[in-house]
């Protein structure tokens, strides 16, 4: 963290200037931790930094409180120049109760900030917490960061002790005061804050009060209480002109499926079975019907993926999503709609496995799952976006490419891209590429199976159509008539045929963006959400004078037809990921590199810094 | 000309005959199959839809009766193993247009497709299902099915099956169907009635087709198959006519007794205090399902047929009004739409 002292500008205190913050908030899964940090992001976005979001709560709905399984925390990192990560390291740790000060203390710096909510921290919460006694009243943990001991409930109850509320809906309102506090020390604007109490307690002003009068009370204590001696300011970043918004993972997903209905001109069926951490993206488009988007709920994922099978056949884009576990029970009908050759967008948001594992975490396991995990040979596209916002374009590519190529496409983004939010550039729709779609219709020389030369796609012939009656199926068809065939150079042809399509996308693919030098000792290739981590650390390494590129992938299948000659240029082949060395594993099969993995599968985002010291052990030195 | 479908001929428009609707493919069950007779029917009643040929489709899961589609010249699809109800809710979704048949088997929609069954019937999704029902596993030789008797030896039974079977007619009830009935292979005229019925009926509509399969499981509806035994347990159901059945000589009639159903002689039972067949009513269908020789009679015909909201119109309801309140979707609009900042 840089810092310079900057002349105060409030009260009496002094403001010292960042250049980027890392903060987290933390409490029970019932203290609105999530919203708590959802709005200070707000706050920074007004503020003009650039941003990295990390929500992190448990799989229970409401865990029993107090205990450290049911702590709830959102970090967030903040800054003036390019943020790639929610941050390692914590500059300052709100700890509501003890059991988040249990769970997430060892992640903050020594000498940061650490605020309590002393009131919280009775025999009680201290025994769910496993501590044997009161860890404020221990000298070492003040002599090892700057504890700031704020008793928030009382504060709370005091500010708004005349309202006609109970005390238990007087309690919940304190997470504003953590709020209010926090915003004053790192000066945060509160208009956008006190703009959605007003929306959000438009019917209820007596919650409207309350909350506001807290926040303002969280503030106004910063401000006056003798205990802060400074504050903070984190100038503007400089980012690239234009209209911005907050934008999380399957946000994006869903509003890119929009985007490519509308573009297409062609209705978009949704089938999805709840789970986490793919539901949002069914109820998120479940909200824009006037698109066109039609969303089944259906009974099960099997019967969520046939479903827009159905649809496809019908015409309609066929799109579902899940999550790892959903997509084991698609396999079989993912495989259908490969050797019946009709376009279909598969989501995969990946969290911890295997089974249930860890529902609410992140993970990058299911690359091997996407690639190989169904029966036989039936190959599919895979695409993976880098970051929250490129959700939207990889959406949309996914459409594009399925439509095109009448070809499955898997998209492997995470639980990590899913809830993180970044503020995003808007794009203006027009220069998104078209997504032309020409039914078939003409009926002179129509087989079922006939070959589009350039994309090996058969044609798309709706039902409907007069003189394209057909049939199609599970069973091995001869190529071009599409007929049931056992024979078995027709099965060899159709196998390699479904391949060659597959593979024949790699002409779609850009020459891949090189970030650092086109030649040197070390490469760092990643995929997915570990984009900001791998980025972050070799800028690291670059300002250190190494010799260190990266290129992040985001077609896994086929790969970009570029990547055999750009791993060639460099002496050392890294490749971050968090699972246990998939990625890895495809790159040394597939051009014989000497390719060596950095793995953690802890249900976390990796660490820039656990990059940046693995990027320096390859290349044999210390920073 | 393909088997899969080719359009170099000029297309038939209506009215058609049934050879419009075979296709040219060879037919391969085997010889004295119960699907023979049901395809035959399916094609002979085809033209009496009067849909253009395109706009109707077969969809089918895996099994004997699941190869269906492939026979007939509409547009078809052959899916997965009991998936045929939720690909065909997709389609209508996507296409509430078509007209669509779902073709399944005892195996295929009540075993590893029970789920969708449930399902399909509860939204009442607007398709045609004909279920097959011959007590067996064909096309994988011959284990017992969910609907085989308790204690059925075959091949993965040699002791006999340990499991209850399921009574298709009541659990279709029971999942809220809108239209439930049953008809035999091996009557074709009936089965064309309930063939048109069960089309015409706007939402789910359930067919049980009691099938033979002269192989595995030759004989299965014995009891309605042999000229005797029919006469004695074949229980017409028509709409408005009393529960009668058995020869002339010894006519039996349905009666209700408290809540329980039971056989007396017809002669015995005053007009007034007959059972009359009313498809309205479903409490009356749930207790009919459940009847079975040779304690009962074997009811055939339609048990129910009533109206209420199709899925996918109510799905397209919604889109069309979200459409007239406030204008189809603008993704420029939406991108910038709530909070959003300047830079530059």
């Amino acid at each position: 963290m840089a810092e310079t002292v900057a002349p105060a500008t409030s009260a009496q205190k002094t403001r010292k200037e960042l250049d980027r913050a890392v903060i987290r908030f933390a409490g029970d899964s019932g203290d609105g931790m999530q919203l708590t940090g959802e709005q200070f992001t707000t706050e920074s976005a007004w503020a003009g930094n650039d941003i990295a979001t990390l929500p992190n709560f448990p799989a229970e709905i409401r865990a029993p409180a107090g205990t450290l399984f049911g702590v709830s925390s959102f970090q967030l990192q903040f800054g003036s120049q390019r943020v790639y990560t929610p941050g390692d390291r914590l500059d300052c740790l709100v700890a509501m109760n003890p059991a988040a000060l249990k769970v997430h203390l060892r992640d903050l710096k020594p000498g940061g900030l650490l605020i309590v909510n002393t009131a919280s921290f009775d025999e009680r919460n201290l025994t769910k917490a496993g501590y044997p006694s009161n860890p404020l009243d221990d000298p070492t943990l003040a002599e090892r960061y700057r504890l700031h001991k704020v008793d928030m409930t009382g504060l709370t109850q005091q500010a708004i002790q005349d309202l006609p509320l109970n005390a238990k809906e007087k309690d919940r309102t304190k997470n504003f005061f953590a709020l209010g506090l926090v915003s004053w020390i790192y000066t945060r604007p509160l208009e956008p804050t006190l703009e959605w109490i007003h929306k959000r307690f438009a019917k209820n002003t007596v919650y409207a009060e309350a909350n506001t009068r807290v926040l303002k009370a969280g503030h106004a204590f910063g401000e006056t209480a003798e205990i802060f001696a400074e504050h903070y300011a984190v100038e503007a970043a400089e980012m690239a002109p234009g209209v911005y918004r907050a934008m999380t993972g399957n946000r994006a997903l869903a509003w890119g499926l929009l985007a490519a209905a509308q573009r297409s001109h062609v209705p978009i069926v949704y089938g999805a079975y709840p789970i986490t951490p793919a539901s949002s993206i069914l109820e998120e488009l479940a909200l824009h019907k006037r698109f066109r988007i039609r969303t089944i709920q259906a009974e099960d994922e099997i019967a969520a993926v046939t479903a827009a099978i159905g649809a496809s056949f019908g015409g309609a884009i066929g799109v579902t999503g899940s999550s790892g576990p959903g997509i084991a029970l698609k396999g079989e009908a993912i495989g259908l709609a490969v050797t019946a050759e009709l376009p279909l967008v598969i989501f995969n948001i990946q969290r911890g496995g295997p089974s249930t594992g860890l529902p609410t975490k992140t993970e990058q396991g299911d690359l091997m799952q996407a690639l190989y995990g169904r029966n036989s040979e039936s190959p599919v596209v895979v695409i993976a976006p880098a970051s929250p916002g490129d959700c939207f374009y990889i959406a949309y590519e996914a459409v594009r490419i399925a439509a095109k190529y009448m070809v499955p496409v898997m998209v492997l983004s995470d639980g990590y891209l899913a809830n993180g939010s970044e503020p995003w550039l808007i794009p203006d729709p027009e220069t998104l590429p078209s997504i032309d779609i020409q039914f078939r219709t003409e009926t002179e020389g129509f087989f079922p199976y006939l070959r589009d030369p350039a994309t090996l796609a058969r044609p798309w012939a709706r039902p409907g159509t007069p003189g394209l009656e057909h049939r199609i199926g599970g069973l091995e068809k001869q190529d071009v008539t599409g007929n049931i065939s056992y024979e078995a150079e027709n099965h060899d042809h159709m196998v390699r045929m479904r391949a060659e399509k597959v593979r024949r996308v790699a002409q779609e693919i850009p020459p891949t963006t090189i970030n650092g030098p086109a030649t040197g000792d070390l490469l760092v290739v990643g995929w997915g959400g570990t984009y900001g981590a791998i980025t972050a650390a070799v800028e690291q390494a670059q300002l250190s004078g190494k010799s260190v590129a990266s290129i992040h992938l985001r077609h896994l299948n086929p790969l970009p037809p570029d990547l055999g000659h750009i791993l060639r240029e460099y002496r050392k082949v890294l490749v971050p990921e968090i699972n246990s060395g998939q990625l890895v594993r495809v790159l040394r099969a597939e051009y014989l590199v000497d390719a060596v993995g950095f793995n953690r599968v802890r249900g976390l985002p990796l660490a820039s810094d656990e990059i940046h010291e693995a990027i320096n052990q390859l290349l044999g030195s210390q920073s | 000309m393909s088997a899969a479908g080719a359009g170099a001929a000029a297309a038939p428009t209506p009215p058609y005959t049934k050879k419009d609707f075979e296709s040219d493919q060879d037919v391969r069950w085997c010889p004295g199959c119960g699907d023979y007779a049901i395809l035959s029917a399916v094609q002979k009643f085809m033209p009496d839809l009067g849909i253009p040929r395109e706009n109707i489709v077969f969809i089918s899961g895996i099994g004997c009766s699941s190869r269906f589609p492939y026979y007939m010249n509409t547009y078809g699809f052959h899916t997965i193993h009991g998936r045929a109800p939720a690909l065909a809710t997709g389609l209508k979704v996507a296409r509430p247009d078509l007209k669509v048949f779902v073709v399944t088997g005892d195996g295929d929609g009540l075993s590893i497709g029970g789920n969708h069954m449930l399902h399909v019937l509860r939204r009442n999704v607007d398709v045609t299902i004909l279920l097959f029902n011959n007590r067996i596993y064909g096309l994988t030789k011959g284990q017992y099915s969910p609907t085989s008797e308790l204690g059925k030896i075959t091949k993965s039974t040699p002791m006999g099956s340990a499991d209850r079977p399921v009574n298709p007619l009541s659990f279709a009830l029971g999942c809220g169907a809108t239209f439930v009935a049953r008809t035999v292979d091996r009557n074709i005229p009936h089965m064309e009635q309930m063939l048109r019925r069960a089309a015409a009926h706007k939402g789910t509509a359930f067919l049980e087709i009691l099938q033979n399969c002269n192989v595995y499981n030759d004989l299965a509806w014995k009891a309605l198959y042999d000229k005797e035994s029919k006469l004695q347990y074949e229980l017409r159901l028509e709409p408005g006519k009393p529960l009668l059945f058995g020869p002339p000589a010894d006519r039996k009639a349905l009666i209700m007794e408290g809540v329980t159903p039971k056989v007396v002689a017809a002669k015995d039972v005053p007009e007034s205090a007959l059972w009359i067949h009313d498809e309205q009513n479903l409490n009356a269908a749930k207790l009919i399902a459940d009847l079975f020789a040779p304690d009962f009679p074997i009811p055939i015909g339609v048990l129910s047929d009533v109206a209420d909201p199709v899925y996918e119109d109510i799905i397209l309801d919604q889109e069309q009004r979200a459409i007239a309140d406030r204008g189809p979707g603008d993704i420029a609009k939406l991108l910038t739409s709530g909070d959003t900042w300047k830079i530059g």
